[in-house]
């Protein structure tokens, strides 16, 4: 993140001015009602940077849209609507690389945690746009489709909930290690039908092996266009985590209070015991499924950014002013990555053969 | 002499002692059984997994990601067939990660037929393997072989299929791996668990040493001059028996034992052709779409000139499955006699 757009830099200022409240500052609330949210405890800082990586996460899915929709862009898949979810978990992991630290299986609307852990919004940009600079798979692959190593993020894959048994190896490598860090695996509620999810809680679950993971739904009630009661039988997700002794809970994903502290425990739980839980978080899908069924908002339903920002304003913690010059920076930082983007390079045909075999070991038969 | 499960047994020790293996694992594979073939009878690190082969698959997967080395096994590669979106996005994650993400992991898995295991332990998996970009396959033919390629798979930095032959198991072959006792009998008392009495068993590893085939090296089994027939793992020993049955009626033949289905001895190959000017390739994975296919492609299409005959490929039957009897596996698989008699028609065609 740079200077610029830091949350020390847009919003500090905005919560200093919110203590003495006035009408240029359009604070709508009065400080009774502020006292009464007390937002569980959470300090000032830790509400202002949520709030600041959800609307970034925000602008920049946005501006994914866009990109797309200006034909600049194949496909868009993506998560608005997630940011109350993804922006704590991103803000509470144990970033780094290597077994100590906490790894990363995230589905394709992992956007807020990306941001959270710290990528640049032009290293989306670059991803969606194809770009040989896409530092998570140098122009190959969908939107999204993220890849870190330096913060433990293992490749997004395109085949849904194949994230969850692979999460349980490396939680196996870091239950060996024995550094109390964890594995994160992140999916959608539908693709709870795989096999590979039941996978997952059978490995992590064995008795007096249990493994190190964060198993974590976040169930926003569609499987592209097949409602959640079309496909599931089970009241809650999280019950079936009950079935194998994974401790679980069922959370208001689209509340950032609620979901930082939720996380915040769990993750201690499994640091502390080496056992497995279990999250379902109910978040919304403001944008639907991906640009294959329009990628246009859905009006209708609870946008966590907006909420949690009027929470704010309510309290007294943020301005107008200030929430929209946070708006305005990322905007122009969004505005500002596509057109470099524009500029940069893309892969050339040659390079197909790359990356086949490590080291780029010969991999064309016809030079066999 | 040891046999094949004796030497992948050996190989499995060495890698875990000695190249960093800290997972060998997969269905009945640690104690007490050990493998149903007995492939990993005493091995420190080997561990029972639940029965669910994606699992095993994203197991290995995981722990390689996280940087560990593992052998994981599918206990028969007939039940492999589940997990092949699984291989393919194991064999794909370099590629899509633009070179970040190493899988060095090795999958193994007993292949083909030859024990009468009926329609659902007689699969072949070489043609689907090869179709797998990213991963090498190896499909070892002797002990000495399984040994090597074994350290080979483990060694090397991408996933690697290490497709071993069921009918193979109990094969023993004539050369020692490196440091294996000469006896046999001396090596079974030493590795090989007790049938009664095992409780509190453990091995004695013989002094072994590091013996490396490489990955994409075949190796000529037999030396000849009117005929070149590339095959692997099982038919290598057929086509052997019938060169020598051959060779006393004065025809030639030259046998490639490829080791290697991915990358391919291609160089072996092609100076052999170039020396026969015929070829047959042999296998028993199902005809239609056979990696035997590929071969003959390429050799029609860099070689044409310097043929004598049409290539041809003699592999198992198009067929659902192969049947439980005697006579239904024989007629669906290549035999000896079948081998034969490719060998006669090629040899006999003239330009």
């Amino acid at each position: 993140m740079s200077k610029k757009t830091t949350v020390k830099a847009g919003s500090k200022p905005a919560a200093k001015k919110a203590a003495k409240p006035t009408a240029k500052t359009a604070v709508k609330t009065s400080k009774k009602t502020a006292r009464k949210d007390n937002f569980g405890g959470l300090s000032e800082d830790i509400l202002l940077r949520m709030h600041d990586l959800m609307v970034k996460s925000r602008v920049l899915e946005e501006r994914l849209i866009k990109i797309y929709k200006a034909g600049e862009a194949y496909f868009w898949i993506g998560g608005p609507g997630e940011e109350a979810f993804g922006v704590p978990l991103g803000m509470l992991a144990r970033k780094g690389q290597g077994p100590e630290y906490d790894w990363f299986h995230l589905h394709y609307r992992c956007t807020p945690t990306l941001l959270a852990l710290g990528m640049n919004m032009i290293d989306s940009i670059r991803l969606i746009m194809n770009r040989s600079t896409d530092p998570s798979t140098g122009g190959r692959n969908f939107a999204n489709h993220y890849c870190f190593p330096q913060w433990n993020v293992a490749p997004v894959t395109s085949p849904i909930e194949v994230q969850y048994p692979i999460a349980c190896g490396t939680a196996h490598v870091q239950k060996r290690a024995g550094k109390k860090a964890l594995s994160i695996v992140t999916g959608g509620d539908a693709g709870t039908a795989e096999g590979d999810f039941a996978s997952a809680l059978i490995l992590a679950s064995r008795k007096g092996q249990e493994l190190p993971v964060l198993i974590t739904v976040q169930n926003n009630k569609f499987g592209i266009s097949t409602p959640f009661e079309g496909q599931h039988g089970e009241t809650n997700i999280a019950d079936r985590a009950k079935a194998f002794n994974i401790r679980s809970r069922v959370i208001n994903g689209n509340d950032p209070v609620e979901t930082y502290l939720a996380i915040q425990e769990e993750m201690e739980y499994i640091r502390k015991t080496g056992k497995p839980s279990f999250i379902e978080a109910h978040v919304s899908r403001l944008y639907g499924h991906s640009s294959a069924d329009g990628a246009n908002k859905k009006a209708h339903l609870v946008d966590p950014v907006v909420v949690f920002e009027n929470r704010l304003l309510d309290a007294g913690i943020l301005t107008e002013k200030a929430i929209k010059k946070i708006w305005e920076i990322y905007e122009a930082e969004g505005i500002a990555a596509q057109e470099q983007a524009r500029q940069e390079p893309v892969p050339t045909g040659e390079s197909v053969w790359d990356h086949v075999f490590v080291g780029n070991e010969n991999a064309d038969w016809r030079k066999f | 002499m040891a046999s094949v499960a004796q030497a992948i047994r050996m190989a499995l020790h060495y890698g875990e002692t000695n190249m960093g293996v800290k997972d060998i694992f997969g269905q009945d594979v640690g104690a007490p059984l050990g493998g149903v073939f007995t492939a990993t009878q005493g091995l420190k690190t080997a561990w029972n997994s639940p029965l669910d082969e994606r699992g095993i698959i994203s197991m290995a997967m995981g722990i390689a990601m996280g940087g560990d080395r593992c052998v994981a096994e599918i206990q028969f590669a007939d039940y492999i067939f589940n997990t092949i979106d699984l291989l393919k996005i194991a064999g794909n994650t370099l590629w899509c990660t633009n070179g970040q993400i190493q899988l060095p992991m090795v999958v193994m898995t007993p292949v083909g037929a030859g024990i009468f295991g009926s329609v659902y332990h007689s699969h072949s998996f070489d043609a689907w393997a090869s179709r797998l970009p990213g991963w090498k396959i190896v499909m070892p033919s002797n002990p000495l072989d399984a040994y090597g390629l074994m350290l080979a798979a483990i060694q090397d930095p991408n996933p690697v299929l290490y497709l071993k032959s069921k009918a193979l198991m109990r094969h023993k072959g004539d050369e020692l791996i490196p440091g294996e006792p000469a006896d046999e009998k001396e090596l079974k008392a030493m590795i090989d668990k007790p049938v009664q009495n095992s409780e509190g068993w453990k091995p004695r590893w013989p002094g072994l040493e590091e013996y490396i085939v490489p990955i994409g090296k075949g190796k000529i089994t037999r030396s000849g001059e009117h005929i070149t027939v590339v095959t692997y793992s099982r038919m290598v020993h057929l086509c052997d028996e019938v060169a020598d049955k051959l060779a006393q009626e004065g025809i030639s033949v030259e046998v490639i034992d490829l080791r290697s289905i991915y990358p391919y001895d291609w160089q072996m190959i092609k100076s052999s052709i170039e020396k026969t000017g015929r070829v047959l390739f042999v296998n028993e994975d199902t005809e239609v779409t056979n990696f035997g296919e590929h071969l003959a492609y390429r050799a029609t299409q860099e070689l044409f000139y310097q043929l004598m005959a049409r290539p041809r490929v003699l592999a198992g039957k198009n067929l659902p499955g192969i049947g439980l009897h005697p006579n239904l596996e024989k007629n669906s698989v290549p035999q000896v006699h079948d081998i034969e008699l490719a060998i006669r028609e090629v040899v006999a065609e003239v330009p």
